[in-house]
């Protein structure tokens, strides 16, 4: 049958059961809503704020659902908008498909009218590109696009479609989603045997020397990595665990790769680890990381980093082996794969005697309570009193990010939706609209502090609009708390443009502006009385939570020093 | 597998597409590495590519590279090139000066030593090419920049392995990290 190419697109949506698109229209992308237009029924279409707010949303809503989220954009400025958020979903290997268009043909390579090389500069931040000229090869480029998303090492792909492209006219034949992987360029990739396109197979022999090392291991250390959560092997992984009674350190991305409360968690592990991880880390004789690329957040030091032990690496992406850390043994093969072929092979162990020196040491940061102002343990208490177990948690970055993660116990993969990797100040409302429209039977709560908040609370007028209840809590100490940290432990105290206070808005104000509602707390009544009226009033709410300027993160090590060399305890 | 840095000779066969030598050569400045020397050019098939890069590198830093470009979508194999096991070959063309006749004469002699072409003779100068591996092009342009080199320029380096072994046999190579074994 004979199509647009927007409408086109929208077929091969629907061939990918795409349900919700986030994005905001342009001059270059026109045909595409005017095609969408006719299947609103079909595909809802989220308008943000700005683009920035909906790469981070279809980010959310990929990271929560497991499924490839999709954004839309115009091109020039709306294109360029996107590129902190496939970065950060680059980083945590989130799968999202970003579809941008380009000028017309003839106009492309002549500066015109908010033309960019988007494939040019989103080169290094996309699993690939593809700029598509020829409106017979779209319905092949996009599913090519979202199987790459969506499988082996997950990531984002960007399909920029040329304007006139998407008004031209091509042969459309359906096919059904099983039947991509035997036609145009992915049964070409399909037919390499270079790529370890899908999930690849373990070698048999490494499942076996590995079930051999744990045999003869004492001190066996386990670390849940972020792989664990997009593989979402924790069932596998909860099995194995408790097969070799090892202790599991979890990193900032593993959070719901095992449950935060199960007996043999350690809690985070690297810059802010627990006492326990870190300390676990440094005397474990067999570290076996699951879905972890060693980061320098994590191996502060590759060169001493677990020195002592033998190091095993698990990783679906072959290139993560050995980049950061040297391993004494590797596997290459999807988590759940792998780990679904250890359990059946390795002998259940028993280290009561390693748990025990393991878990003499603290698992959770005691912090100082009582004072008049409010503690972000006091608040993050109140939080998991009042709201249910299986809230996903979306944070920004800095300093409240770490207490959340330190604190919340995640339960399950997509409850923690953060910015790891790239570090994104500005990426928890997104992503917590995201998840809440992909998630509308969870509660979602952002976590944020003031710095963060202020750079995309634009969002307010989705969570709006749309009725996305979301609860914001703004950990407001009046500073960048993470920097003016570093400043005071590292810098002589020199709080060079970190401090906030004496700086608009009010963000009880600012949410009532949005047609939100809010409130402002200073103590655990006031926030417990808050958190109630939020929950009950069915709209987005933004609880401004005042806290002191100098609360620190602890423990921390500071960057590049040995895993247990505490800077903070 | 040694960590002496040193000059390594990769063979990367790509689509032939707009965008994809551009994608390889960013991946080298992204990770830190100067290409020392590239060359490109279609194949027997000509929708695909096949690119010669020279860096300077250890072992496993070259180990870790040729893993990250086989996670390009349009890359379809990866191949390390070894000195012992490959033929290398280079084509640089050399302009050299000849105010005077006796000039001239030793230039050609020197050119038929080496088995240099002349390609091109003028009043004041001779323009040279010479087919060879790094050692025979850096020894001729020494000796010729005696009388004054006008212009240089290389091909860039272009390996083969050697015996019937290609690149497309060994697509996997699962050899490369295998060292430290001993783990039990």
């Amino acid at each position: 049958m004979k199509m647009t190419g927007a409408q086109i697109l929208m077929e091969c949506l629907l061939e990918q059961e795409v349900d919700t698109v986030f994005g905001y229209p342009g001059g270059t992308i026109l045909n595409v809503y005017d095609e969408l237009y006719r299947y609103q029924d079909k595909i809802k279409h989220v308008l943000t704020a700005h683009e920035q707010g909906a790469s981070h949303a279809a980010d959310g809503y990929a990271r929560s659902t497991g499924k490839v989220g999709v954004c839309f954009a115009t091109s020039g400025p709306g294109a360029t908008n996107l590129t902190t958020g496939i970065a950060t979903a680059y980083m945590d290997s989130s799968p999202v498909v970003f579809i941008s268009c380009n000028v017309i043909k003839s106009l492309i390579g002549k500066d015109s009218f908010q033309e960019v090389d988007l494939t040019g500069i989103t080169m290094p931040i996309t699993k690939c590109n593809y700029l598509v000229s020829d409106v017979t090869k779209l319905a092949d480029t996009v599913r090519a696009a979202f199987a790459i998303a969506g499988s082996g090492r997950p990531g984002p792909v960007l399909i920029d479609i040329l304007k006139n492209v998407t008004g031209e006219k091509a042969d459309f034949e359906p096919l059904p989603r099983d039947k991509h992987y035997a036609s145009g360029k992915l049964g070409a990739l399909m037919s390499r045997s270079s790529h370890d396109f899908k999930a690849p197979a373990p070698d048999d022999k490494d499942i076996r020397l590995l079930a051999e090392m744990i045999k003869k291991a004492q001190k066996p250390l386990l670390i849940c990595g972020g792989g664990v959560v997009r593989g979402r092997a924790h069932k596998e992984f909860l099995e194995f665990a408790e097969k070799i009674d090892a202790p599991v350190a979890i990193t900032l991305m593993g959070g719901g790769g095992i449950c935060g409360r199960n007996p043999l968690a350690t809690g985070m592990i690297g810059m802010h680890g627990t006492q326990a991880s870190n300390m676990a880390c440094d005397a474990c004789d067999l570290l076996i990381a699951v879905g972890c690329r060693f980061s320098d957040r994590v191996a502060l030091s590759p060169t001493t980093f677990a020195k002592q032990a033998k190091i095993v690496q698990i990783d679906i992406d072959r290139a993560e082996i050995n980049k950061n850390v040297r391993t004494d043994h590797h596997i290459v093969g999807d988590a759940k794969r792998v780990l679904a072929a250890l359990n059946e092979i390795v002998e259940p162990a028993d280290h009561s005697e390693w748990k025990k020196y393991v878990f003499s040491y603290k698992t959770e940061t005691e912090y100082d309570e009582g004072g008049d102002t409010l503690t972000p343990k006091q608040i993050l208490s109140s939080i998991a009193k009042l709201l249910p177990q299986n809230t996903v948690v979306a944070t920004d970055v800095g300093q409240h990010q770490m207490w959340a993660i330190q604190h919340f116990r995640f339960d399950y993969p997509g409850q923690l939706l953060t910015s790891g990797g790239f570090g994104t100040m500005g990426f928890g409302l997104g992503a917590a609209i995201g998840a809440k429209i992909g998630n509308p039977d969870k509660a979602v709560i952002h976590i944020t502090g003031d710095g963060s908040f202020r750079m995309n609370c634009n969002e307010l007028c989705t969570e709006q609009h749309y009725n996305v209840p979301i609860i914001t809590f703004v950990f407001n100490n009046k500073t960048l708390g993470m920097v003016r940290q570093w400043q005071t432990l590292i810098y002589d105290k020199k709080y060079s443009e970190t401090t906030l206070s004496e700086r608009g808005p009010d963000f009880v104000q600012l949410a009532r502006a949005y047609g939100l509602d809010g409130a402002h707390v200073s103590n655990v009544e006031e926030l417990e009385a808050a958190i109630k009226d939020a929950m009950t009033c069915g709209h987005g709410y933004v609880i401004d939570c005042a806290i002191d300027m100098d609360e620190k993160v602890r423990p921390m090590v500071g960057g590049g020093s040995h895993i247990t060399d505490f800077l903070l305890s | 597998m040694t960590n002496d840095i040193k000059r390594q000779t990769l063979a990367i066969l790509v689509d032939n597409e707009s965008g994809v030598l551009s994608q390889i050569s960013r991946l080298f400045s992204r990770k830190g590495y100067n290409i020392e020397s590239l060359a490109v050019g279609a194949t027997e098939n000509p929708a695909i590519s096949r690119i010669t890069i020279e860096v300077i590198a250890d072992d496993e830093q070259v180990a870790l590279l040729a893993n990250q470009l086989r996670k390009l979508f349009p890359v379809h194999s990866v191949k390390l090139l070894t000195p012992e096991t490959s033929i290398r070959r280079e084509l640089v063309l050399l302009k050299v000066r000849t105010p005077d006749s006796a000039a001239r004469n030793e230039v050609i002699q020197i050119a038929n030593i080496f088995r240099a072409n002349i390609i091109d003779v003028a009043i004041g100068s001779i323009t040279l090419s010479v087919i060879g591996a790094e050692q025979k092009t850096d020894a001729i342009e020494k000796i010729l920049a005696e009388y004054g080199i006008l212009e240089l320029v290389r091909t860039g380096v272009v390996a083969l392995e050697r015996g019937q072994e290609t690149i497309k046999d060994q697509t996997k190579e699962k050899g490369e990290f295998d060292y430290g074994k001993n783990v039990l």
